[in-house]
């Protein structure tokens, strides 16, 4: 049951195959040029309140859906747009959304850390740090009541892995051995303070040692290694043993939120890591060293990426606000009794 | 003088027991600690153990005996040295004594409970016909605690994706024994012991919602929810409108609500007007065992986050269920459980007992009160209430919880804005005073509101002495 070694970052020489690795290249390289987007949209005044951006944590999210199968479900917390993206959510309703307008997933009414989608199996998007982890067990434990042999992924934070609801649900998601994959997303700072600062305990995937849970150490930076340490975890929740803790080591180069200065650490640390083990630069260095792509084919990528993204904020930009009536929609469904 | 050992209380709300078997005989010496005999009340079964020594010198009430007071005295033992002719008669009716449990006297400090009205009772013609129950149906005497049991089970039998999860809800058949036999029947896929934690398996049972499930998640108490309450109001009740629609969270949490007796502030919280401010919440709170059976069926098939408050000093009481196959009672719709004239007293959960009570007392005054029972408070029928007031001009509005932001609160400024013109008095709240709820058995029942409270706020308004 002991937690396993870490992995050490570097340059990833994990097997992948080319078309894999331009599909990992293209998700992740949309979830950068759309969150630079919406922060630019935001300093517009076009997307308002809390803002989480995924800039740096790419590789997470889209190693981890390469993993998942028809039917698997993904939840998060509020830093949640690159993953409704990697669940193949559209980036006009995601953009929508965060400009609060009725073109967006929750038609203006949820937000930047509201959304969902019951048709890409993405259960949100939830405001309240922690909260997701018993959410994404429950999911898991219906999968579980219903035999239908899905896998439930619950992203949350260094900061979250401290809440109480998240030990509570570990006990229950073992002891009922729920198909259910944790995935901790340690960016290093909750808000401002340091795993340092707030963890007795700062390797996280130790977490779940009291509750017989086995926890593996990734480096999150890299998208293969993330893709085969959740392929393990699944297969092992997937074939009834019960859940499994995947901690990402990963960075964000933003703020917590658009409003955070980041002053509680260097420009240095943030430039170093990005220049050290940005998980899209070693994809384009792998594709470059493999000759699976050239300068020019990246680029014609590049340019697509942009239009679909350029194509999101303007359909953000210009979808209606809600209609007024919506204010008092979907507050409660009619009841059939 | 021989000792007697008197019919101990086994929970602070037991009020009798069946004395199902003795363990000793007369003649028999007993130690401290030995097992005298075993009692059976609504909720389990239970041991009472000797706290004294000496011999057993007469049984006073036979094994198989129903409806034993408790305090009353069911056996007498001899100390050393003493015999027969040293049997005092024993006291058939219970002094106000403290009872003999096993450590801590538990004198019942709660009134007798309200007299249970029923269709048989004589003052049929002042009842309102309930128009959720069919006339000719045959009715069936049941607790409010069965009554519940059942619509889990009928709902559990008609739909397989219902299941209920909780602490203690399985092998010991609920705390309060209201899940009592559904693990037998529906096995431990669908009945499931937690672990002591509401925070966790509230999320839990709001993630299988999401999922596609109808979980019941029953609290021990509704205080116990507290660590719960993040879930309730975050994940239940506004993820439907925070998703524009889509996702649905379609979850019953139940559990005993309120005051229950002599557990302090603690246990003794009454949610009713918390759990009311939410939207996207159906917030449910019967009285009687016919609406607490059709109401929960009702709320385990509603497509919304449903808050379903109990009463644990009402589970062990009677009323008439109708005998149907499918009793279903639409939330939303309060009831006129007496129909009167001159002042309109409105209550829900156990305060409609208090407020038929009243009603009795206000009528041998010359008041003809009329009771609405509210049954459900969220979403609120204040229409029922209106109309009501515009016929008698007078409102009192009882319940057990604090005054300040209170269900009667809502309900007079409710009124006063929409009926302004038929008031013929400033409305009058009932309510719990304002301080946590004392254990000391005459400042709770200090703090509590009662029949007398309902009776003097009814007289207030009418302008009777």
């Amino acid at each position: 049951m002991a937690a396993s070694k870490k992995t050490k970052p570097k340059k990833s020489t994990l097997k992948v195959g080319q078309d894999e690795l331009l599909g990992y290249y293209r998700d992740m390289l949309l979830i950068r040029r759309f969150e630079e987007k919406a922060g630019q949209l935001y300093g517009m005044g076009q997307i308002a309140g809390f803002c989480h951006l995924y800039i740096g944590q790419e590789a997470v999210v889209v190693g981890c859906r390469s993993a998942m199968q028809e039917g698997d479900q993904m939840i998060t917390g509020y830093r949640d747009h690159g993953h409704m993206l990697a669940c193949g959510m559209e980036s006009r309703g995601v953009m929508a959304e965060l400009t609060g307008r009725s073109g967006g997933y929750s038609r203006g009414k949820g937000g930047s850390m509201h959304m969902f989608s019951t048709e890409k199996k993405f259960y949100g998007g939830h405001g309240i740090v922690g909260a997701q982890v018993p959410l994404g067990a429950g999911l898991g434990f219906a999968n579980k009541y219903l035999d239908n042999g899905a896998v439930s992924l619950a992203f949350f934070g260094d900061g979250a892995s401290n809440q109480g609801q998240v030990y509570e649900t570990f006990n229950m998601a073992k002891l009922w051995d729920l198909p259910v994959v944790f995935v901790i997303e340690n960016n290093q700072y909750a808000m401002g303070t340091s795993v340092e600062r707030s963890s007795a305990e700062t390797e996280l995937f130790k977490r779940g040692i009291s509750f017989e849970i086995e926890g593996v150490q990734v480096d999150g930076m890299n998208v293969m290694a993330v893709r085969d340490a959740a392929q393990k975890a699944i297969t092992h929740a997937r074939s009834g043993k019960g859940p499994m803790i995947l901690e990402m080591k990963t960075y964000r180069y933003r703020g917590h939120s658009m409003s955070d200065p980041a002053k509680y650490r260097s420009r240095d640390e943030v430039t170093k890591t990005r220049s050290e083990s940005d998980p899209i630069d070693m994809v384009r260095a792998r594709l470059l060293d493999e000759k699976w792509a050239d300068d020019d084919s990246l680029k014609a990528i590049d340019k697509e990426i942009k239009a679909i993204v350029a194509d999101a904020a303007e359909f953000a930009q210009t979808s209606p606000e809600p209609d007024p009536s919506e204010l008092y929609t979907d507050v409660l469904l009619d009841a059939e009794v | 003088m021989a000792i007697d050992i008197q019919m101990p209380a086994l929970s602070p709300t037991m009020e009798e027991g069946t004395l199902s078997k003795w363990l000793v005989k007369e003649g028999d010496t007993v130690r401290s600690g030995d097992i005298l005999a075993e009692i059976e009340t609504d909720k389990a079964t239970m041991e009472v153990e000797s706290i004294d020594e000496g011999t057993v010198g007469k049984i006073v009430v036979a094994a198989g005996t129903d409806n034993v007071k408790v305090g009353a005295v069911i056996l007498q033992l001899l100390e050393e040295g003493e015999s027969a002719s040293d049997l005092g008669a024993a006291t058939a009716a219970p002094e106000p004594a403290p009872v003999q449990a096993e450590t801590s006297p538990e004198p019942m400090s709660e009134p007798t409970p309200a007299p249970v009205m029923s269709s048989s009772a004589p003052m049929t013609a002042q009842i309102a016909n309930d128009p959720d129950i069919p006339t000719n149906i045959k009715m069936v005497e049941t607790t409010v605690r069965d009554a519940l049991r059942d619509a889990m089970a009928e709902e559990m039998r008609r739909d397989e994706t219902v299941f209920v999860m909780g602490e203690e809800v399985a092998q010991y058949q609920g705390a309060y024994k209201v899940t009592r036999d559904l693990l037998q029947e529906f096995g431990e896929r669908r009945v499931i012991d937690t672990p002591i934690t509401e925070h966790g398996f509230a999320g839990i049972g709001c993630g299988a919602a999401m999922g596609g499930l109808r979980p019941i998640v029953e609290f021990m108490t509704w205080n116990f929810a507290m660590q719960a309450i993040d879930h309730i109001i975050n994940s239940a009740a506004k993820t439907l409108y925070m998703s524009g629609g889509q996702m649905r969270c379609p979850i019953v949490f139940r559990g005993p609500n309120g005051a229950a007796s002599r557990v302090g502030a603690q246990h003794s919280h009454d949610y009713s007007s918390w759990y009311a401010n939410v939207p996207g919440l159906k917030v449910v709170a019967p009285y009687d065992a016919a609406d607490a059976k059709g109401l929960l069926k009702a709320a385990i098939r509603d497509p919304n986050p449903v808050v379903f408050l109990e009463h644990e000093l009402l589970y062990g009481e009677s009323f008439d269920v109708p005998d149907m196959d499918d009793f279903l009672i639409p939330i939303g719709k309060a009831k006129i459980r007496r129909i009167g004239t001159d002042v309109t007293l409105v209550a829900h959960s156990r305060m409609v007992g208090r407020c038929l009570e009243a009603a009795e007392i206000l009528a041998g005054a010359g008041i003809d009160a009329e009771v609405i029972d509210l049954r459900t408070i969220r979403p609120l029928d204040s229409d029922t209430v209106i109309e009501s007031v515009k016929k008698t001009n007078r409102l009192v509005c009882a319940e057990e919880g604090w005054g300040q932001s209170g269900i009667g609160a809502e309900i007079a400024a409710r009124v006063v804005a929409e009926a302004f013109d038929y008031l013929d008095a400033p409305p009058e709240r009932v309510f719990q005073v304002d301080v946590p709820l004392p254990y000391a058995a005459n400042l709770e029942a200090m703090s509590l509101p009662g029949t007398e409270d309902v009776v003097a706020a009814a007289k207030k308004v009418c302008y009777v002495d």
